[in-house]
């Protein structure tokens, strides 16, 4: 039924590969079983899997909250740089504060500056009815252009010789490991965020407002709902969960703020939540395999020689017949 | 003293933005008359920006291996043809979205050209040749300034030739008239989704030779961080000339001098603001965006079968 595309889609999406690799030489079946073997098939490449899919959850939501307000929004990558970047600010200004209240504040500052950047692209929309599929990316470049700008000027740490960064956060405030396993307390955050969007959003008063306000804005209109307010709320809480994976990044990975945090998660987000058709749980099992396919893909260039953009081919090509089996989904095509 | 030095520095500013409008609108503007094309048929190709990069990679492939800058450009353009029939063809599927196909499409034509390009990073391919308009001057800057890639004449004639021939052709008309009310187009006997697939293969077709002017003549080579989002840009600027070529190629001028102004001032000196200076066509696009986009109305000269405009 509604799972039918997808397994399709996935059947597809591994043919196509097979024959894509085999036409460049490579040994196609060794690449399938390899991206198996590098996502799923040990406790490291499941680390690895689960630590990717903590921050490729967040930043899928940041799809996934607008469009279900109707809006298209593919600029997770800047709300998650901007948002980062924030983060690593607070333990700079507050040294020696208690480490919770300390990560607490990282959080909110992530939550809030990259919900202000994409809540920017529902105000553009509402406002003066400019599009946000094209508002949110450029927006992401620009939330590029000026990360580039303080990370390599006034908020550049002198001893960063190489790679232009900001202050370390300092041991004591970086996030760690979950007991027993190589993967960051992140994750755990990524989850219960999914489910509380989830929660917020099937359960609500308010999570029902804004799928009326998507499904029909003049509808919502007439029965007296701010349509306006909560296309802006839900571009805000997607990109408050894009700038907290960017906090996370910050706090559990880099343990600063430098151009590494821009690793394309944003834009494998857009793919995790159209396969999850939107859906903040689904969204999850999503992360799980896009995150899988990322993981697989220093396996693939150590093994067969591959060029590590085989991963992106892998995405987009999935990403390609997802949308092209909606087709078979009779239940009506998704707005956005 | 100072005042005149000033001045100078004006001056060559000016010049510098002139010729940079002139080098770098040239992939804007094919990518938007591609994309002209392809929404006067009432759809629209997000994806432009990955047919721009990979063309940028076939067409730098092609003129390596041919030593034929002129077989590239055929290479990026048939390349970005087949990216379009893609396009064309899962939007003809009932019940899928073209703005999320573009989206794919984008992310697609990326990967894969970063995937085959691995191997172009370090060869060196012949380039495209120039025109000297300023031979007349004695003035270096001038002389630079002046200096414009055959491409950039070749697209303002097709702009005008696109202008006419929407208007006077036979095919022209069909094209309007599949893009603004495709019942009507399919009552006259006009096949409504084989032409959509046709606009989308030629916005294909011009969207790649925009990317070969980016590998094969300024900036002249192939890496993976050659584009950051023309090709968006570009479709964006679509709109804000309201679907008119001609007004595409001057939006697309005023969308290089944009590109020029973090390199013109670089030259200059001023090092401090350099990516925020980079950043200003990206600010320039959605100023304009919100001026000419406003909620509630309709857009003059709007396709009226255009998804991206009635929602």
């Amino acid at each position: 039924m509604s799972l039918l595309p997808l397994v399709a889609a996935l059947f597809v999406t591994a043919v196509l590969f097979a024959l894509f690799v085999a036409s460049q030489g490579y040994p196609a079946f060794d690449a399938l079983a390899l991206v198996g073997k590098g996502a799923f098939g040990s406790t490291f490449a499941w680390q690895n899997t689960l630590s990717r899919a903590a921050p490729i959850m967040l930043t899928a939501l940041c799809v996934a909250l607008p469009a279900r307000a109707g809006l298209l929004i593919i600029g997770g990558e800047g709300a998650l740089a901007l948002g980062g970047l924030a983060a690593a600010m607070v333990p700079v200004a507050l040294a020696g504060w208690p480490v919770l209240l300390v990560q607490g504040l990282m959080a909110l500052a992530g939550f809030v500056v990259g919900g202000g950047w994409i809540a920017l692209s529902g105000w553009l929309r509402y406002k003066r009815g400019v599009n946000e599929t094209i508002s949110s990316l450029l927006l992401a470049y620009i939330g590029a252009a000026v990360f580039n700008f303080l990370v390599e000027g006034i908020l550049r740490d002198p001893a960063s010789l190489n790679k232009p960064s900001t202050a370390p956060i300092g041991d004591r405030y970086v996030i760690g490991a979950i007991p027993g396993m190589d993967v960051h307390w992140g994750l755990v955050w990524g989850v219960l965020v999914c489910i509380g969007a989830w929660w917020l959003m099937r359960h609500t008063v308010f999570g029902f407002a804004v799928g009326v306000a998507g499904g029909n804005p003049r509808a919502a209109q007439m029965v007296g709902l701010p349509v306006g307010r909560l296309m802006l709320m839900a571009c805000f809480l997607g990109g408050g969960a894009a700038g907290l994976a960017g906090m996370l990044e910050v706090a559990a990975v880099h343990g600063d703020a430098n151009a590494d945090l821009m690793a394309g998660y944003g834009y494998a987000g857009i793919l995790v939540s159209f396969a999850a058709r939107h859906h903040p749980l689904g969204v999850m099992a999503g992360a799980l395999l896009v995150g899988g396919i990322g993981a697989s893909g220093s396996l693939l260039q150590r093994h067969l020689d591959l060029p590590d953009a085989a991963t992106l081919v892998l995405q987009g090509m999935l990403f390609v017949s997802l949308l092209a089996f909606e087709t078979l989904n009779r239940k009506g095509a998704q707005r956005v | 003293m100072s005042d005149a030095s000033g001045g100078i520095a004006v001056g060559s500013l000016l010049l510098a933005l002139l010729g940079g409008a002139m080098r770098v609108s040239t992939p804007f503007l094919f990518v938007s008359l591609g994309e002209c094309i392809t929404e006067k048929s009432g759809r629209i190709n997000l994806g432009l920006e990955g047919t721009l990069v990979f063309g940028a990679m076939s067409g730098y492939g092609v003129a390596y291996l041919t030593g034929s800058p002129w077989l590239g450009i055929l290479a990026a353009g048939g390349s970005g043809l087949l990216l379009g029939v893609m396009h064309g063809l899962l939007c003809s599927l009932p019940r899928v979205n073209d703005i999320a196909v573009g989206i794919a499409m984008m992310l697609f034509g990326t990967g894969l050209a970063f995937f085959l390009g691995k191997p172009l990073i370090q060869p060196v391919a012949p380039t495209l040749p120039s025109l000297v308009l300023g031979g007349w001057s004695s003035n270096t800057q001038i002389q630079e300034a002046l200096r414009i890639n055959v491409l950039l004449p070749i697209g303002i004639v097709l702009a005008f030739a696109l202008r006419w021939a929407f208007v006077h052709t036979r095919w022209g008309l069909a094209l309007r008239l599949v893009g603004d009310n495709a019942a009507a187009a399919r009552a006259l006997g006009y096949p409504v989704i084989p032409v959509r697939i046709a606009a989308t293969a030629v916005g294909g077709f011009l969207a790649g030779i925009g990317g070969a002017f980016l590998s094969l003549y300024y900036p002249g080579s192939w890496n993976e961080g050659l584009s950051s989002g023309q090709g968006l840009m570009a479709v964006a600027l679509v709109i804000f000339a309201r679907w008119d070529p001609v007004r595409c190629a001057l939006a697309a001028l005023l969308f290089g001098a944009a590109g020029a102004l973090g390199p013109a001032l670089q030259s200059q000196g001023m090092t401090s603001g350099y990516y925020l200076f980079n950043a200003a066509p990206y600010v320039l696009t959605l100023i304009l965006m919100s001026m000419s986009w406003s909620s509630g109305r309709s857009l003059a000269g709007a396709p009226g079968e255009l998804s991206l405009v009635n929602r």
